[in-house]
């Protein structure tokens, strides 16, 4: 007897997220002087008063089920933040809900939207989940390149050209992980017309939102027309540090948050009320500590994009996340050989672009999550790395 | 604002070719930087913040803090008694304070009997010194800014994530 029989098709069909292999080739290094850029997360810690505040909660007996939406002075405070952070006004009582983590919101939005056989749009190179999240809720996923000569930013007219009949949905994640890419407002116009032309739903993953370093940033929810046929997705791993907690939530038509809800309490029924009170915590008093974060990411964004195209290694300015993008195809490396033997020569773990799709080939991600002095060396040793490949 | 100020105010402890590196500055400006820093009076020196209960070759020392009442006078206020105060080399701050005392003056001593010697054939001799209060500090928990007892656990952050 094979067990593997009993996988279903489409998740045997599933490949592992290219992440995987990078990880495991890491880990094979443990013990030795590995300077990682390959995290998705910060390096900051959850900010003690939001921790002090899950303690409390704790000490006052916080350990049952909330309601299935969550906690309802937590949605109070989101929808309070997101209509002051993103001008887009949700009621609380029926168009918040709050998830494990946005990954969550993902799946509750793919799972409620899609239709077996729907088509879901996708800008690529993205994070590595939205495709799968689709092919598991029975849908199929388009990609839409983007490409480093406009910075990554999804373009209305690649939205356009890689379009077909039967597309449902589009998911957008501004700015992006892994390149950094955003939109600009005039940008994001157009691909809120062509969604109201093509008559899509939007899901939009605006996880990096708070670490926007130039300009401010724009949701496509709050251009008009568009909140009616958006879903806003956003959590708290990125700007207030915590990713351990998994908590995260998606605001939208009181009838579209009551499909995801349904899903939500047969599988999830809640999140957990320890994290839902350390989220409020984060959203009430937490915002002088997101400042202070970003601040500090903008520096070592700084730091590294100069250091890469110093280095020789074309790398675009990203205008929001924690992420570097640069093209390593000039040391005439693939992506995978150049972070391979990155890693193995020089102790510096990048992921290879080609884990986050078929157009981040040629590119690796380094994430600058990590602090100067370890950034300063990771890049002397990339230098060092790529002048010995180029010789 | 300076660059260098900026870096400063955010607690690392970087070096200067650090510095130069993340503010895309060369190694001379930032010195540049420091010395336009200094002249100004900003920046007054650099200051290690140790915890010598884990030295075992470190002398015991004992720190106080004290409350000190004064007289303040016509034209200077508290100024000329405070300044001479925190002149004296037992003295590592020196404050005027609102509330029930003026002067919140914090000293270091190798023993007990020299702040106890400091207090009663010093300060309250100072003429316009009216009492002191001494409280004796008797384990410290985060000295400017870090935890003694090591903070955070080490990190367990996965090296590859998506």
């Amino acid at each position: 007897m094979n067990p593997s029989n009993f996988i279903a098709r489409h998740v045997a069909a599933l490949p592992k997220s290219g992440i995987r292999d990078f990880f495991e080739l890491v880990a094979k290094l443990k013990g030795q002087d590995v300077i990682s850029l390959g995290v998705g997360e910060p390096d900051f810690v959850t900010p003690w008063h939001i921790r002090e505040a899950a303690i409390y909660a704790l000490e006052k007996g916080k350990t049952y089920y909330t309601s299935n939406l969550g906690l309802i002075e937590l949605r109070r405070a989101i929808a309070k933040y997101v209509e002051e952070h993103f001008g887009v006004s949700y009621r609380p009582e029926d168009q918040v809900i709050v998830t494990v983590g946005v990954s969550e919101a993902l799946d509750l939005a793919c799972r409620a939207f899609i239709n077996p056989g729907d088509k879901v749009m996708f800008h690529q190179p993205c994070y590595v989940s939205y495709s799968p999240s689709v092919v598991l809720a029975h849908g199929t996923a388009i990609a839409v390149p983007t490409y480093a000569k406009d910075n990554f930013a999804l373009t209305a007219e690649a939205l356009r050209a890689a379009w077909q009949p039967g597309a449902r949905m589009l998911m957008l994640n501004l700015p992006c992980n892994p390149t950094g890419g955003t939109c600009s407002r005039e940008q994001l116009e157009k691909i809120a017309e062509f969604c109201r032309e093509k008559d899509l739903l939007v899901l939009t993953d605006e996880i990096y939102s708070e670490l926007t370093f130039e300009g401010t940033h724009t949701s496509i929810a709050s251009l008009p027309g568009m909140a009616e046929r958006t879903i806003f997705l956003h959590g708290f791993s990125k700007a207030f540090a915590m990713t351990g907690w998994r908590i995260g939530y998606a605001c939208g038509p009181a009838a579209l948050i009551d499909a995801m809800m349904k899903v939500h309490q047969y599988s999830m029924l809640c999140a957990s009320i320890i994290a839902q009170e350390a989220a409020l915590e984060a959203l009430l008093r937490g915002w002088d500590s997101v400042l202070k974060m970003r601040e500090q990411y903008h520096r070592r964004r700084d730091l590294i994009v100069r250091r890469f195209n110093e280095i020789g290694l074309k790398c675009h300015s990203p205008r929001g996340s924690f992420y570097a993008f640069p093209d390593v195809s000039v040391t005439g490396l693939t992506e995978k050989d150049f972070a391979t033997n990155l890693l193995t020569q020089q102790k510096v773990a990048v992921v290879p672009g080609i884990a986050f799709g078929e157009n981040g080939k040629g590119h690796v991600r380094a994430c600058f999550a990590t602090s100067y002095e370890q950034l300063i060396v990771a890049c002397d040793r990339i230098e060092k790395f790529v002048s010995g490949v180029r010789r | 604002m300076n660059p260098v100020l900026k870096l400063l105010l955010e607690g690392g402890s970087l070096t200067t070719a650090q510095m130069a590196q993340v503010a895309g500055l060369s190694v001379a400006q930032v010195e540049q930087h420091l010395e336009q820093l200094k002249k100004d009076k900003i920046f007054l020196g650099w200051h290690p913040v140790l915890d010598l209960s884990r030295e075992a070759g470190a002398a015991a020392a004992v720190r106080a803090v004290i409350e000190v009442k004064v007289t303040p006078e016509r034209g200077g206020g508290f100024n000329r008694l405070a300044e001479r105060i925190a002149r004296f080399d037992e003295v590592e701050s020196c404050y005027l304070m609102s509330g029930g005392f003026d002067l919140l003056v914090f000293v270091h001593e190798p023993s007990l009997q020299k702040v106890a010697a400091f207090v009663s054939e010093r300060l309250s001799t100072i003429e316009g010194v009216l009492s002191t209060s001494t409280h004796f500090m008797l384990r410290c928990y985060k000295e400017q800014g870090f935890l003694l007892d090591g903070g955070e656990a080490p990190t367990t952050r996965l090296n590859v994530a998506p």
